[in-house]
C-alpha cells in the first residue's frame, strides 16, 4: 500500500479547518500531545503537523488566490529517514507512512533540514521530532465506521478538498482523481517521489477587458470638421 | 539556517582536532617513527584528543533529548550523521592502542605494521572530517551545502588549523621547523583557495520560488507572490529556517574570516619563516586562524538557505 492525500487546490478555501482538526486530533493521538508555546502570552507558537499557505498567482486580470495546504508527503525516498542517525525515523514497509519512534529520537532536527516541505516539527517541550502521522491511530481502528476511517483533515473538509487513499491501487479513488487531473508532485526535481499529489487550479475564464481603442483617421478627420463648422 | 554556536563550536575544533592527529601519525609515518620524541607525542596526541572531544561533546548541546544520543550511531547505512559518530567513537580504541605501540616503541621491532598503523590513523581522522563535511554536503534541501566543496572544504580547513597547530607544538617543543614552513604555507593557501571556489560556487541561486510553487500549480512562468503564510506567530520553521541576515553584516563577517582568519596567519607565518623568528607570531596566527574558521564556519550556516523558505515568500534560495 502507499497511503497519501490529494489537495484540490482548486477546492480549497484555505479556512484552515485541517489544520486545526490535525492538531485537535493528534494532540491526543499516538504523537501527542503536540504543544503550545506561551499559548496566552505576547507570541503564542506551537507544534502544528499542517500549515496553510496562501499566495496570490500571477497578475490582474487573471490573477488568484491559491490556498496551499502542506503536511507531510510520506515520500517513497523519503531523505528524513535516510538521513536520521538513530533509526527513530522510519517508513512503515507495508503502507508506507512515514513515522517517529520519540523513544528512539534525539532531536538533533536533522530530518527537519532534510525535508523541503518543511514536514517536521521539533516539539521543544518534549525535545523530540514530530510529524503528520496520516493519522495511523484514526484510519486502521475498526470502531469507527468504515466512512470515518480517514485522517482527521480529510474528514473535517468542509469543501472536499481532500482526498485519502492508495495509491497502489489503480482503481482507488485517489489514483483515478491523481491520473484524470494531473496530480502534481511538489519540489519532484529534488528525486524524494513524495506520495502526496496537489490538483492544480483549472484555468480560470478569461475576463474580456475593454480597452478604448485609438479612433481612425476618418473619425479623426469627421471631428476636426465638425469643430471647424462649429466655430 | 540558524547557526548553533554548538554546531560551529564541534566542526571547527574537532576538525583542528583530527587533522592535528591525522598528521601527528604522517610525521611519524614520514620519519620512520624516530623524529619526535615520546613526551612531545604524548603531548600533542592529547591535545588533538582534548580538541576533538571537547568538539563532540559540544555537539552534543543542540541536541533536544541527549539521552538518546547514545544512538546516534545506529543508522550508519544511510545517514552520515551517524557514520561520523560511529567513526569518531572507535577512533578513541584505534587511537589509543596506536599511541601504546608509540610508547612501548613497538615500531622498532614491528616497523612495517607500524608504518602501516600510521597511515591508517592519518585515513581515519581525514575520514572523519570528511563524514562531518558530508553531514551537511547531503542535503539537497540546502543547496549551498549541497555541493563537492563542502567535505573540501572541512578537510583543508581542518588541516589548516590542524597543521599550523603542529608547527607552533613543535616549535615549542624545540623541534627543528625548518623543512615544514613550505609545507605550512601551501596548506594555509590550499585552504583559502578552496574556500574562495566555494564562495564562487554557491553566488548564484539554485532553486526560485518558481520551482517550488508553480510546479505544484502548475502555472509555469508565472507570478507567485505569498499573501499570507498562514500563522500569526513565529513556528519551528520560522525559528530554524528563517534566519536572515543583512548582506552588508554578512560581507563584513566574510572579510574578517577571510582576512583575519586566512592572510593575517599566512602573513605571520611567512614573517616567522623567513624574516623575525618568535613563537609568538605562530601563536598569534594560530588564534587569528581559529577565530577567524569560528567565523567561517558562522558564514556557512547563515549563508545556508533551505528550501523551506521558498513557501515562506524567498523568491530563492
Amino acid at each position: 500500500m502507499k497511503l497519501g492525500l490529494i489537495v484540490d487546490l482548486d477546492k480549497c478555501v484555505g479556512c484552515n479547518a485541517c489544520a486545526i482538526a490535525c492538531k485537535q486530533w493528534n494532540t491526543s493521538g499516538t504523537s501527542g500531545s503536540l504543544s503550545d508555546y506561551r499559548p496566552y502570552g505576547p507570541d503564542p507558537s506551537g507544534v502544528f503537523f499542517n500549515r496553510i499557505r496562501h499566495y496570490e498567482v500571477d497578475s490582474y486580470p487573471n490573477n488568484k488566490t491559491v490556498h496551499f495546504p502542506m503536511s507531510c508527503m510520506h515520500c517513497e525516498e523519503a531523505a528524513c529517514v535516510t538521513v536520521c542517525p538513530t533509526g527513530a525515523s522510519y517508513k512503515r514497509e507495508e503502507d508506507g507512512i512515514v513515522l517517529v519512534d520519540p523513544e528512539k529520537c534525539m532531536g538533533c532536527n536533522y530530518c527537519a533540514w532534510a525535508c523541503p516541505y518543511g514536514a517536521r516539527e521539533l516539539d521543544r517541550e518534549e525535545g523530540v521530532m514530530k510529524k503528520c502521522t496520516l493519522c495511523v491511530d484514526r484510519i486502521y481502528d475498526e470502531n469507527l465506521p468504515e466512512s470515518e476511517r480517514k485522517p482527521a483533515c480529510v474528514m473535517t473538509c468542509p469543501t472536499t478538498a481532500r482526498y485519502f487513499g492508495d495509491f497502489d491501487d489503480p482503481n482507488s479513488e485517489v489514483s483515478k482523481i491523481s491520473s484524470q487531473r494531473e496530480g502534481q508532485e511538489l519540489f519532484s526535481e529534488l528525486g524524494y517521489k513524495p506520495v502526496n499529489k496537489y490538483l492544480s487550479p483549472r484555468k480560470k475564464v478569461e475576463i474580456k477587458q475593454h480597452e478604448v481603442k485609438e479612433p481612425d483617421l476618418v473619425k479623426k478627420v469627421k471631428d476636426w470638421v465638425n469643430k471647424v463648422v462649429e466655430l | 539556517m540558524h547557526p548553533a554556536f554548538s554546531v560551529i563550536f564541534f566542526t571547527v575544533t574537532s576538525g583542528a582536532g583530527y587533522a592535528l592527529m591525522g598528521l601527528l601519525a604522517l610525521l611519524n609515518f614520514l620519519y620512520l617513527g624516530m623524529l619526535i620524541d615520546k613526551s612531545t607525542f604524548f603531548i600533542i596526541s592529547s591535545i588533538s584528543v582534548i580538541l576533538f572531544t571537547i568538539g563532540l561533546v559540544s555537539s552534543t548541546f543542540h541536541l533536544a533529548n541527549p539521552k538518546n544520543a547514545w544512538r546516534a550511531f545506529m543508522r550508519f547505512r544511510t545517514s552520515w550523521l551517524a557514520r561520523e559518530g560511529l567513526l569518531a567513537i572507535i577512533f578513541y580504541p584505534i587511537l589509543f592502542l596506536y599511541l601504546y605501540f608509540v610508547f612501548i616503541d613497538y615500531q622498532i621491532e614491528n616497523f612495517m605494521f607500524m608504518q602501516m598503523y600510521s597511515c591508517f590513523i592519518l585515513f581515519l581522522s581525514l575520514l572523519i572530517i570528511y563524514c562531518t563535511g558530508m553531514i551537511y554536503a547531503c542535503l539537497k534541501t540546502i543547496p549551498q551545502w549541497n555541493t563537492f566543496w563542502t567535505p573540501v572544504n572541512y578537510i583543508t580547513i581542518g588541516l589548516f588549523l590542524g597543521s599550523l597547530l603542529l608547527f607552533l607544538l613543535l616549535i615549542l617543543n624545540n623541534y627543528n621547523v625548518e623543512q615544514y614552513k613550505l609545507h605550512l604555507i601551501v596548506i594555509i593557501i590550499t585552504a583559502l583557495t578552496t574556500k574562495l571556489i566555494y564562495y564562487f560556487n554557491i553566488r548564484s541561486p539554485k532553486h526560485n520560488i518558481g520551482q517550488a510553487t508553480n510546479a505544484a500549480i502548475k502555472l509555469k512562468n508565472t507570478s507567485v507572490r505569498l499573501l499570507d503564510v498562514g500563522h500569526t506567530g513565529g513556528t519551528f520553521l520560522t525559528d530554524e529556517f528563517g534566519f536572515k541576515v543583512k548582506e552588508k553584516k554578512l560581507l563584513r563577517i566574510k572579510l574578517f574570516s577571510i582576512f583575519c582568519g586566512f592572510f593575517a596567519p599566512l602573513i605571520l607565518i611567512c614573517i616567522y619563516c623567513y624574516l623575525y623568528e618568535d613563537v609568538l607570531l605562530c601563536f598569534f596566527a594560530f588564534i587569528l586562524a581559529f577565530l577567524g574558521m569560528i567565523a567561517e564556519r558562522w558564514l556557512f550556516f547563515a549563508q545556508a538557505k533551505h528550501v523551506v523558505n521558498l513557501y515562506h515568500g524567498s523568491q530563492n534560495v
